[in-house]
C-alpha cells in the first residue's frame, strides 16, 4: 500500500515523548486559521512512499530513537486509515518502535469505528488537538464542526489508550480563561488523560503562505509570552481537577 | 613498607592494598565510596564567605579585562614550585589556598618551553623580561624550543612553515599530563618520596641510555616532592603526612596541582577525577560531624574558584590558535564502575553545583562522563545544570571504560587516560587536506608554491581521476605520516631533555604508559574532494607552474554528514588508512599511537593556510571543526549528520572524535515550565 507523505523529519523532539521519527502526512480536512503546515493540506500532492520504505529509515536512526519512537502527523493522518493502520502495524509488530498519533480526530464517525479500532490497537499513545471547546468557536476557527472531535476522544479513551491532549494558545481566539476551564471539564472525563500540552501560537508559517501565494489569516495575532502558556495550562488544569472531583 | 595501624589519618577507613603494598589510589575509592543515587535537594547554597571571596575575585577579573586581558605578569621571578611566597585572595576567609605566584592573577614567567615564547608574551601585554633571564635562557640554559630547532631536519622546518603538519608543541610546554594529585591526600609526601626512591634504587646495573635516564627523572620527581612539602610550608600547612579531614585532602591535592600550574605552562593542565575522591574525606567528616553540608560545599565551591583562577602567560597568536586563553582544567566527573556500581557520589552533585554557586564559567572544564547506567537522580541534575549553565561536557563513559578501566580522566578536551599509571604526549595534528593537494601537485604546495613533499609525479590531464588521485594520495600520506611521527619524536625528546614535567610525573608509577597523539584536521574536506572526484567530473585550473590552484565541478556529489555510506565510507576509510601509515614508525619512549579528529578552534587558523579543495571550498575558508561536515553541507537533519560521525572507528581515533553542534533549544524540547511530562491525576485531583 502507498501513502501520501508530505515529509519526514529523523529529529523530532516536540512531538511526543523522545526523541522521533516524524511522519508527516499529506492531506488535512480542516483549514486552522493558524495552520503552520499550510503545505500540507492538499489532499493527493505529497511524495508517495509505502510504509515499508519509512519504516526502514527510521530503523537506520533507531539508536537514537531508543526513549521515542515514530509519530503520525500532518496534515492529518485518519485521512489515509488503511495506510496509517499498516504503517503502525509493521512499526509495532516488525520493528517494535513506540507509536504516537497525532491527529485532530475530525475524521472519526460510526462507519469507520471498526477500522480505527484496528488502528488503536497498534497505537501506544494518541495526542489529540482540541482546536477550541466552543462548537461554533470551533468552526470559525477550523471550517469543520467540533462533535467528531469530541467522539474520538471519547471512543479513545473507551479503548484504553492513553491521549495527550493538545492546545494551541492564540491570542483573541483560544485564550479566554471561560474557553479553557471548560476544556480542562471536558478533558477531565476522559479516563486514559496522561498530559496536556498548551502550545503558543507562533508566526514562523507566514513565509511559507508566502510562497503559497495565500494571504496570511492572522495578520495582527500577537504570539502569547511563556507566562500567558503557563496560565492557560493551569487554567484547563483547574477544570481537569473539577471535573475529577466529581467523580 | 607501611603499618597502616599507625595512621591516624585513615582512621575509619576501610583498608586494603593501597595501605600496605601499593601506592593505589583507585582501590581506596573502590573500598570507601558511597555512590550516591539521589537527587540534588541535598545541596547548599554558597556561604556568605563564598559570596564576598568570589566578589572579590570578580573585581580582579574586571580589572584584568580592563587591562586588556591581563592584570600583571612576572617579568623576573622564572616559575619554579616554590619560587614565590604566598599569596591570597583574602586570607581570613579563604578555606582553600595557594596561587601561581604572590598576587592573584599575576602570570608566571616560564621560560622552560622556549624563551622566545615567554618574552612575546610579555611584550604583547607591554612587559619585558628582565635582560638577565632572557641571557640566561638564550647563552647558559637551553630551553626545549632551541633544542627541537637543533635538530629538527630541513623538511620537518619547511612542513612546519608550510603548515602541513601544525600546531606543535615545540615552542611550549605540550601539557596533556594529569598528575595524580590525589595520592597526595591520600598518601602524604613523604611516602611518595619513599615510594620513588625505592624505584630509583631498583634501577641499578647496567647503565643503558634507558635506565640512566629514568634514575635522572626519579631525582627530579623526588626533588620536586620535596618543592611541594615546601609550598605547603610557605602557605603554613605540614603536607608530608595523609590529609586528616576534607579540608586538608582538598588543601593536599590542590598543592599537587598548584605545583604542575607553577611548573609547566601546559597546553592543557589538567585535574584528573576527584570530586569522588574526595567526597570519601568529606562523607566521614559528615559522618564524624566535623562538617556540615554548607561546609563541605564550600570547600568545593573555594576549590573550584582557585582552578578558575589559573591563568598563563601566552602570545596573541598562541590564543588565536586556540581562539582564547583556555588552560583546559578539565575534571571528569561520574561515570560508572567496572563492578556496576556508578561512580557518582554527592561530591560529583557539589562539583557541578559550583556552576549555580558561582555562575557558569568555562574553567574547571566540568566534563560528565556518560554512561546509559548513571543514576537518573544525577542524569536529572546533569541536565538541568545543563540547560541552566550551557556549561558542561560529556563523554561517552561507555565507550572509554571498555579501554581504560573505571579510574580514567580526560586531558584536555577528550583525551582519556589512566589517572598516574598513563600520560600522553601531545602531537597537534597533520593536515590531510593540504596532503591530498600536495598528492594532486607532486609536492608542491599550493601556497607558498615551493617544493615541500617529495617530488611525485604530479595528477595530469583535464579531468581527476578517481583512481589515479587515490594512488598519489596514498604514498603522500606514507610521507607524510613518517615526517609526522619522527618530528614529533624530536619535540618529545626534547621536551622530556629540556622542559621535563618532574612534578606531574612524580604523581605517577614509575612504569608508565605513554600514549603517543597524533591528529589530523581536514576529513571532511579531503571526504567531499574525493567523494566529488569520483562521483562528480572535477577539472583542476592550473596556474603558469602547471600547479592546481583551483578546481571545477561539474555536476553534484555525496557529501559527509547525510548519512551516505557512499562518502561516509571515504571518510572512515581515510581515518582507518591514516592511523595504520602512522602505527608504522618508531615512536619516542614506544609511545603507543593514538589519532585524534579534534579541532575545536584551530581549524579557522588551518583553513587560512589549505588553498582551494576539490570539493568546492575556497582557500582561506576554515575547514570544518573536527569530524564536522563541511557547514552548510549537511541537509538531512541532525540525526543524519550525527551518523555519519557515528561510522568512524573509535579504535583507529582513540585519542578522541570531536563534533561541534549547534542547535536552537526549542528544537531540543520543550520548556519545562510550559510543558513537563505526564501529570498525575490523582495529585491533581487531592492537590
Amino acid at each position: 500500500m502507498i501513502g501520501q507523505i508530505h515529509s519526514l523529519e529523523s529529529f523530532g523532539t516536540v512531538d511526543g515523548p523522545g526523541i522521533r521519527y516524524v511522519v508527516f502526512f499529506q492531506g488535512c480536512p480542516m483549514r486552522c486559521l493558524y495552520c503552520h503546515n499550510p503545505d500540507s493540506q492538499a489532499v493527493g500532492k505529497g511524495t508517495q512512499m509505502s510504509a515499508d520504505e519509512i519504516l526502514k529509515k527510521a530503523n537506520s536512526v533507531r539508536e537514537f530513537l531508543r526513549n521515542g519512537g515514530i509519530t503520525a502527523t500532518g496534515g492529518e493522518p485518519l485521512m489515509q486509515p488503511e495506510f496509517l493502520l499498516e504503517l503502525f502495524k509493521k512499526a509495532k509488530t516488525e520493528y517494535n518502535f513506540h507509536t504516537c498519533l497525532d491527529t485532530s480526530g475530525i475524521c472519526y464517525n460510526d462507519k469507520n469505528r471498526e477500522l480505527y479500532t484496528q488502528i488503536l490497537k497498534y497505537t501506544d499513545l494518541v495526542m489529540l488537538d482540541i482546536k477550541h471547546i466552543e462548537p461554533t468557536e470551533h468552526i470559525k476557527l477550523t471550517s469543520q464542526k467540533i462533535d467528531a472531535v469530541l467522539n474520538f476522544a471519547r471512543f479513545v479513551s473507551e479503548n484504553d489508550t492513553p491521549i495527550w491532549i493538545r492546545h494551541v494558545l492564540v491570542p483573541g481566539i483560544t485564550q479566554n480563561d471561560e474557553q479553557l476551564y471548560k476544556l480542562g471539564r471536558f478533558i477531565g472525563t476522559l479516563k486514559t488523560l496522561k498530559a496536556v500540552d498548551v502550545l503558543p501560537y507562533h508566526d514562523m508559517a507566514k513565509s511559507k503562505y508566502e510562497s503559497l501565494n495565500i494571504p496570511y489569516p492572522l495578520p495582527d495575532t500577537p504570539i502569547p509570552t511563556k507566562e500567558d502558556v503557563i496560565k492557560a495550562r493551569e487554567t484547563i488544569l483547574s477544570g481537569v481537577k473539577d471535573t475529577l472531583k466529581e467523580y | 613498607m607501611m603499618n597502616n595501624t599507625n595512621v591516624p589519618e585513615w582512621e575509619g577507613f576501610v583498608t586494603g592494598r593501597w595501605c600496605e603494598e601499593e601506592i593505589d589510589v583507585r582501590e581506596f575509592i573502590q573500598l570507601n565510596y558511597t555512590p550516591y543515587e539521589g537527587d540534588d535537594s541535598f545541596l547548599a547554597d554558597a556561604t556568605d564567605n563564598t559570596k564576598k571571596l568570589w566578589d572579590q575575585v570578580m573585581t580582579f577579573m574586571k580589572r584584568e579585562r580592563e587591562a586588556g586581558g591581563v592584570l600583571d605578569m612576572d617579568t623576573e621571578v622564572v616559575s619554579t614550585i616554590t619560587s614565590h611566597g604566598a599569596g591570597y585572595i583574602n586570607k581570613d576567609i579563604e578555606k582553600i589556598v595557594g596561587l601561581q605566584t604572590d598576587k592573584p592573577l599575576k602570570r608566571s614567567l616560564q621560560p622552560f618551553g622556549g624563551i622566545r615564547m615567554a618574552e612575546g608574551a610579555c611584550e604583547s601585554y607591554g612587559y619585558k623580561v628582565s635582560p638577565e633571564i632572557s641571557e640566561i635562557f638564550t647563552k647558559y640554559r637551553k630551553t626545549h624550543n632551541q633544542g627541537v630547532f637543533d635538530i629538527y631536519t630541513p623538511e620537518m622546518r619547511l612542513a612546519r612553515k608550510s603548515a602541513i603538519i601544525t600546531g606543535l608543541p615545540d615552542a611550549y610546554g605540550r601539557g596533556r599530563i594529569i598528575g595524580d594529585y590525589r595520592r597526595i591526600a591520600l598518601y602524604g609526601i613523604d611516602r611518595l618520596i619513599i615510594d620513588k626512591k625505592k624505584q630509583k634504587a631498583q634501577l641499578d646495573g647496567e647503565m643503558t641510555e634507558d635506565k640512566m635516564r629514568l634514575r635522572e627523572e626519579l631525582q627530579e620527581q623526588i626533588n620536586a616532592l620535596g618543592e611541594m612539602k615546601e609550598l605547603g610550608e610557605i602557605y603554613g600547612y605540614d603536607i608530608s603526612r595523609p590529609a586528616k579531614n576534607a579540608q586538608e585532602a582538598v588543601q593536599w591535592l590542590y598543592f599537587g596541582y598548584l605545583s604542575a600550574v607553577k611548573q609547566q605552562n601546559g597546553a592543557a593542565m589538567s585535574i584528573g577525577r576527584t570530586s569522588t575522591f574526595l567526597d570519601i574525606y568529606i562523607e566521614r567528616d559528615i559522618k564524624n560531624g566535623v562538617i556540615t553540608e554548607a561546609e563541605a560545599q564550600e570547600l568545593i565551591d573555594h576549590f573550584v574558584m582557585k582552578l578558575r583562577m589559573v591563568k598563563f602567560a601566552r602570545t596573541p597568536e598562541y590564543n588565536s590558535l586556540f581562539s582564547g586563553d583556555p588552560t583546559w582544567v578539565t575534571e571528569s566527573i561520574g561515570g560508572m564502575g567496572t563492578d556496576g556500581r556508578p561512580l557518582v557520589t554527592k561530591n560529583s552533585f557539589r562539583y557541578l553545583h559550583t556552576l549555580s554557586n558561582l555562575g557558569p564559567a568555562p574553567e574547571p572544564n566540568l566534563t560528565v562522563l556518560w554512561s546509559t547506567r548513571l543514576p537518573e537522580g544525577f542524569k536529572g541534575f546533569c541536565a538541568k545544570m545543563s540547560i541552566k549553565t550551557s556549561s558542561v561536557q560529556y563523554e561517552n563513559d561507555d565507550m572509554m571504560r571498555d579501554i581504560h578501566g573505571d579510574d580514567y580522566a580526560i586531558a584536555c578536551c577528550v583525551s582519556s587516560m589512566v589517572v598516574g599509571k598513563e600520560m600522553q604526549f601531545f602531537g597537534a595534528r597533520a593536515n590531510l587536506a593540504k596532503c591530498l593537494l600536495y598528492a594532486i601537485n607532486g609536492g608542491v604546495d599550493e601556497r607558498l608554491k615551493v617544493q615541500v613533499g617529495p617530488k611525485y609525479r604530479k595528477c595530469e590531464g583535464e579531468y581527476l581521476d578517481y583512481d589515479d588521485v587515490m594512488e598519489k594520495f596514498e604514498d603522500m600520506q606514507e610521507w607524510l605520516a613518517g615526517l609526522y611521527v619522527n618530528t614529533l619524536n624530536c619535540i618529545h625528546y626534547m621536551h622530556d631533555k629540556y622542559c621535563y614535567e618532574s612534578a606531574q610525573m612524580a604523581l605517577h608509577d614509575m612504569e608508565v604508559k605513554r600514549y603517543f597523539a597524533t591528529g589530523i584536521a581536514g576529513l571532511s574536506v579531503v571526504a567531499d574532494s574525493l567523494s566529488a572526484i569520483k562521483y562528480a567530473k572535477v577539472r583542476p585550473i592550473r596556474d603558469e607552474n602547471g600547479v592546481c590552484v583551483d578546481f571545477d565541478i561539474e555536476g553534484d556529489f555525496p557529501k559527509y554528514g547525510n548519512n551516505d555510506d557512499r562518502v561516509d565510507k571515504m571518510a572512515v576509510e581515510l581515518v582507518h588508512g591514516f592511523m595504520d601509515k602512522i602505527r608504522k614508525h618508531h615512536t619516542y619512549r614506544n609511545g603507543i599511537p593514538t589519532m585524534s579528529i579534534l579541532t575545536i578552534t584551530s581549524n579557522v587558523v588551518y583553513g587560512k593556510k589549505t588553498g582551494n579543495t576539490p570539493d568546492g571550498r575556497k582557500m582561506g575558508e576554515p575547514l570544518a571543526p573536527g569530524a564536522n561536515p563541511m557547514h552548510g553541507r549537511d541537509c538531512c537533519g541532525a540525526v543524519a549528520s550525527l551518523s555519519s560521525v557515528a561510522k568512524l572507528p573509535f579504535k583507529d581515533a582513540q585519542d578522541g572524535i570531536s563534533n561541534t553542534f549547534s542547535i536552537v533549544p526549542g528544537a531540543l524540547g520543550k520548556d519545562d515550565a510550559v510543558f513537563n511530562g505526564e501529570l498525575d491525576l490523582d495529585k491533581l485531583k487531592n492537590s
